[in-house]
């Protein structure tokens, strides 16, 4: 086995390439967004179109507090993935439950909502378009929370066994990265659910 | 050239049969299939020319620029690229794009957005798996697979208005001589016309993958002179006959199922599943094209359509002999 | 001319078992090996999906012909096109691509080996799904099985009203699978040419190949998505009971349109890309010229994949839309031919003045040029939306997009294994076989794809399993078929080249075209872990600088 080494001619002064992991995770974003893009058209294309059953007016209840929690989510996750750069463990660790407490409580809020109009108001996903377009939609975003959800706890796991120190913090902000997306899509879906759909 | 060249495959292929007659886009007979050829050809000639040029110059290139045995070990000049001439390799092609959207827009518009006279005949065509409803609402008439227009006269136009609907899958109404396809799709009402001048049947099929059947949707249009054209819509507007020499037939038809799927004017018969038999024995074919409508191919039809058309929703309808002879002479009737 | 060696002793132990050898293989995360993989998957589905298009063209060879049912022809015709397109084109591209990216970049392997692992196994999970669909698809309902709703599944036709049973499941489904992979590659990709190439080697000293790659990977994030998010949609359809394209409900048939062929057209343009980067590498080497416009190619590159993004309903002339937006997309299809165009004219542009040799991956080469011009030209007509009116949804289409695959994509491929099959394996294919596979192929193609034109324009239509003896039909779908059995004669004599010059081919060298990019700095094959050290670059082709140190290419860039 032998290679040519090419020889060094011009050593430009610094290599710096972007880190991978940033990389991926700015590639995953993009790809899910446009996931999303088309549930948002989807969307938007049937908006008044249902042929019969409940209308988002009818039933939609804007979920202002469980938005509230999302969104404060990505400050907590931020705060977070800054102590653990310091150094500051139970500074990460606390921000961090704060995170999956917050996340966890918006998915309840999901919960909840759905519970009320599939009980109380009779809205499923075969109802009508809105049904169909609706859960998907919301669902969706949901499903990205759960999966998100899930990788925050292992980290708390790691994290409160010890796991997790100062050179873990650029895979932390990956996955902080990811956090902010799921938070930023909801901004999205609140908009076009809660605001313009209506 | 190369019209010509189709043209002269097909006419020498041509079989006398009008069954069987031409379907080529290249042969227009109606304002939109000869605005679309004309376009074409400008279209076919300008590709033409860029492909002489641009294939001439690839086949210069690569005899010119041989390697020879004399030259091996010296490479050739290392050029890198040259921005002039990118330049003119761009500018170049971006006009010939600005010239072929204006031609392209102009017949879009002149085709699309063509303003219905109020001599139009207006017809809605529905498309099932695997055939076509034809309904004149303005003239009462409800009929299948063979649509008759009047033909028009280009000093008194009297184009035919086609409104498109589905009453199942995507289907495509396509009869190339007389223009482009549009489809028929579900939950959706396309529009398009035509104004045959000279009278004829002219043959088309579905275009859009519709289903097991989708190769015998057959289409057959039948351009009339405006006398002919009358004389068979008083016939269509006529109630069904009613012979008596075929009452038996008739009480097999009316007391199975057959009445569920298709419809006969002044009978019980009201179905819409299947195409209207009020008037069967005026269309040449049956199973939208698939067979020629003679007695025997009716009767097996009715007794086997796999045998005909493997996978059309017409089911076997499983009648006793006798039975099957009563309904065939029944329906040969119905002109 | 002074080169300074590296060499590493042997690593490998002495031969070991097959049981050995078929673990490596299955847990290897080496882009190298897992490129083999992708090409092997994708050769083993081009001989199935091969064997499909001849069984529909001996059914086409008569008029009224009783070869194959029309139930089975329409599954045909449907794994046809769904396992050219997802477990031919795609994979065999991916193949090439992982091969050849890192080693071009000089950098170890992908930036993501486990995840690059993961991709191809997950195509190849769709591949089997896809076809498990022949067992699996009555499902309760005992309701077809292999998918039979063409490979763009339109809506309501894939609905369980008119699809019962499990067969559209598993076309759903199997590309669902395999779009994650996709999507898996395409981020790998551009990490690995973000993040690993070698000093010196700034953006505008990659070759054609990686920047190709780059813009396809992409296109792949914001394009598979679009299908994912659909059959995301199809699927709550099929089993929630949703109505995304049930029309009774209101549902829209022309939305799924829309989201496919917001895939699909750029699909095409995923699939042509690589095939451009075939052609760039190979064209320079057998000109012995650098490629002409480096900085205008990088630009169409980028061009092409922003304006193929806009040009999909071009695939809905017929649909009914209005006249402003069929004016919009042929306005667009029209622009998106000008940036082909002008890597076409560089192309020639690098062949003007050069010192060309006919080897067979520069044979292949020509071919696609030609070819892949004469494509170009009927997709403008294409483009003309009113001829598109008459056009589309006959065999002229279906003729235009094979000349684009098999006359464009397959010929760059055909050319891209005899230029690195020496690489991959240390052994040369063999030229005479590599001469008759080109001149049959192109007799059989041009017998195929050339003639297909004509039934569309007398009127054929596509995707019907049997037609009425239409004035020329017959005798021109009989000449067609022919050309087929001979392009299958071609691809026979090819897949014997590649098993017989493994074992008897020349040994190749680390360079036997005189090429000038960093994979023909490293022996045939090259060691696992590329590059003894890793390399420095300070030009476009690192190694004409290293072979010509009186004349470097670093002086004129």
């Amino acid at each position: 086995m032998s290679t040519l080494a090419v020889p060094i001619t011009q050593t430009p002064r610094s290599w710096v390439l972007p880190d991978r992991g940033k990389v991926a995770m700015a590639g995953l974003i993009i790809a899910e967004s446009a996931i999303f893009t088309i549930f948002v058209v989807a969307y938007l294309f049937y908006v008044g179109k249902s042929l019969t059953g409940p209308t988002p007016g009818d039933v939609l209840e804007t979920p202002v507090f469980y938005t509230i929690c999302l969104l404060s989510s990505s400050i907590t996750v931020h705060l977070a993935g800054k102590a653990l750069e310091l150094g500051k463990q139970p500074a990460f660790l606390t921000l961090w439950s704060f995170t999956f407490i917050l996340g966890g409580l918006f998915l309840f809020g999901t919960a909840q909502e759905w519970h009320r109009l599939i009980y109380e108001k009779g809205l499923t996903i075969s109802t009508n378009l809105f049904g169909t377009t609706y859960y998907s939609l919301v669902g969706l975003h949901a499903f990205h929370v759960t999966a998100g959800l899930a990788m925050l706890l292992a980290v708390l796991i790691f994290g409160l066994a010890g796991r997790v120190g100062e050179a873990h913090s650029g895979r932390i902000g990956v996955l902080a990265m990811y956090w902010h997306f799921v938070d930023a899509v909801w901004v999205v879906v609140f908009t076009v659910v809660y605001i313009l759909g209506r | 050239m190369f019209a010509l060249l189709v043209n002269v495959i097909a006419a020498a292929a041509a079989a006398p049969d009008s069954r069987f007659s031409s379907t080529n886009i290249f042969a227009p007979a109606s304002t939109p299939a000869r605005k679309i050829f004309g376009l074409s050809m400008f279209v076919l000639v300008v590709t033409g020319v860029i492909f002489a040029v641009v294939a001439g110059l690839l086949g210069y290139a690569v005899v010119k620029f041989r390697g020879r045995a004399a030259d091996a070990g010296r490479e050739p000049a290392q050029v890198y690229g040259s921005t002039q001439i990118e330049l003119a390799w761009t500018v170049v092609p971006v006009l010939i794009v600005v010239v072929l959207v204006l031609a392209t827009t102009r017949v879009i518009h002149a085709i699309q957005d063509a303003p219905e006279p109020a001599t139009a005949l207006d017809v809605t065509v529905i498309g099932h798996q695997f055939w076509w409803e034809f309904r004149y609402p303005k003239l009462g008439i409800v009929t299948a697979n063979e649509m008759h227009i009047p033909a028009s006269d280009p000093a008194h136009p009297t184009p035919t208005f086609l409104k498109l609907l589905s009453a199942d899958t995507d289907h495509s109404f396509w009869v190339p001589e007389l223009g482009g396809k549009t489809d028929l799709i579900p939950n959706r009402v396309n529009e398009m016309w035509l104004d045959p001048a000279r009278p004829g049947i002219y043959l088309g099929q579905c275009a859009q993958y519709c289903g097991t059947q989708h190769a015998k949707m057959l289409l057959r249009v039948s351009v009339d002179q405006p006398p002919d054209f009358a004389a068979w819509v008083q016939a269509q507007q006529r109630a069904a006959v009613q012979d008596p020499r075929v009452v038996a037939g008739k009480h097999v038809f009316e007391s199975t199922s057959c009445i569920n799927c298709h419809a006969v004017s002044g009978t019980p018969a009201n179905g819409r599943f299947g195409p209207d038999l009020a008037h069967l024995m005026s269309r040449a074919t049956i199973a939208s094209g698939a067979a020629e409508n003679t007695p025997a191919n009716l009767r097996l039809w009715i007794q086997n359509p796999d045998a005909i058309k493997p996978g059309s929703l017409m089911p076997a309808m499983k009648l006793s002999d006798a039975d099957l002879d009563a309904v065939t002479a029944y329906l040969e009737t119905l002109r | 001319m002074s080169m300074n060696v590296v060499a590493i002793e042997n690593l490998q132990s002495a031969k070991r078992s097959w049981t050995e050898t078929l673990h490596e293989w299955v847990t290897t995360v080496d882009h190298k090996k897992l490129g083999i993989l992708y090409i092997g998957y994708a050769l083993l589905f081009l001989v199935i999906a091969g064997i499909e298009a001849l069984i529909i063209r001996i059914q086409l060879m008569h008029a009224r012909n009783n070869f194959v049912s029309a139930q089975v022809f329409n599954r045909l015709f449907t794994m046809h096109g769904t396992t050219m397109i997802f477990f031919v084109a795609m994979p065999i591209l991916f193949g090439f691509a992982n091969y050849l990216v890192p080693l071009m970049i000089g950098a170890r392997d992908m930036a993501f080996p486990r995840l690059n692992a993961f991709s191809f196994w997950l195509t190849a999970l769709g591949g089997l799904l896809l076809y498990f669909s022949l067992l699996g698809g009555n499902g309760l309902y005992g309701a077809g099985n292999a998918p039979d709703i063409g490979w763009w599944a339109y809506a309501p036709l894939a609905a369980r009203a008119f699809s019962p049973g499990h067969s559209s499941d598993y076309w759903t489904i199997a590309l669902l699978v395999s779009g994650f992979g996709s999507v898996g590659t395409g981020i790998n990709i551009i990490a690995t040419v973000s993040c690993m190439r070698c000093r010196g080697m700034h953006l505008g000293r990659m070759p054609l190949l990686v920047w190709l790659n780059l813009v396809m990977s992409g296109m792949i994030l914001i394009v598979v998505t679009p299908l994912t998010a659909a059959q995301l949609m199809l699927l709550v359809d099929r089993y929630l009971g949703g109505h995304f394209f049930d029309t009774q409900a209101g549902g829209s048939a022309t939305l799924w349109m829309h989201f496919f062929w917001i895939f699909g057209h750029p699909e095409v343009y995923i699939l042509i890309l690589p095939s451009f980067a075939f052609i760039s590498e190979i064209v320079p080497v057998f000109s012995r010229k650098p490629i002409f416009g480096y900085p205008v190619m990088v630009g169409a590159t980028v061009f092409i994949g922003f304006v193929s993004m806009s040009v999909w309903a071009h695939h809905m002339f017929t649909i009914g839309m209005n006249s402003y937006a069929n004016s919009f997309f042929a306005i667009t299809s029209m622009c998106v031919g000008i940036p082909t165009g002008i890597k076409i004219f560089n192309w020639l542009g690098t062949m003007w003045g050069g010192r060309i040799l006919f080897k067979t991956p520069m044979l292949f080469a020509i071919g696609f040029l030609f070819q892949f011009l004469i494509a170009g030209l009927t997709g403008i007509m294409l483009a003309v939306a009113p001829f598109d009116w008459q056009l589309t949804l006959s065999y002229f289409v279906v003729a235009h997009f094979h000349y684009v695959i098999v006359g464009g994509i397959l010929f760059a491929l055909f050319g891209a294994f005899y230029y690195w099959y020496p690489k991959m394996t240390g052994r040369m294919l063999s030229e005479t076989l590599g001469k008759w596979h080109f001149w049959l192929f192109v007799i059989g193609f041009h017998m195929t794809f050339d003639v297909m034109h004509i039934p569309g324009i007398l009127g054929m239509p596509r995707r019907i399993y049997t037609y009425e003896p239409r004035p020329g039909w017959e005798a021109l779908n009989l000449v067609i078929s022919i050309g087929a059995v001979v392009q299958a004669i071609a691809v026979l004599i090819f897949v014997w080249n590649l098993i017989h010059s493994y074992f008897k081919g020349a040994k190749a060298g680390n360079d036997p075209w005189d090429a000038w990019t960093l994979e023909w700095s490293v022996s045939s094959p090259p060691p696992a872990y590329n590059f003894a050290s890793v390399p420095v670059v300070a030009s476009r082709r690192p190694v004409w600088d290293l072979k010509h140190p009186e004349d470097p290419d670093s002086r004129y860039e």
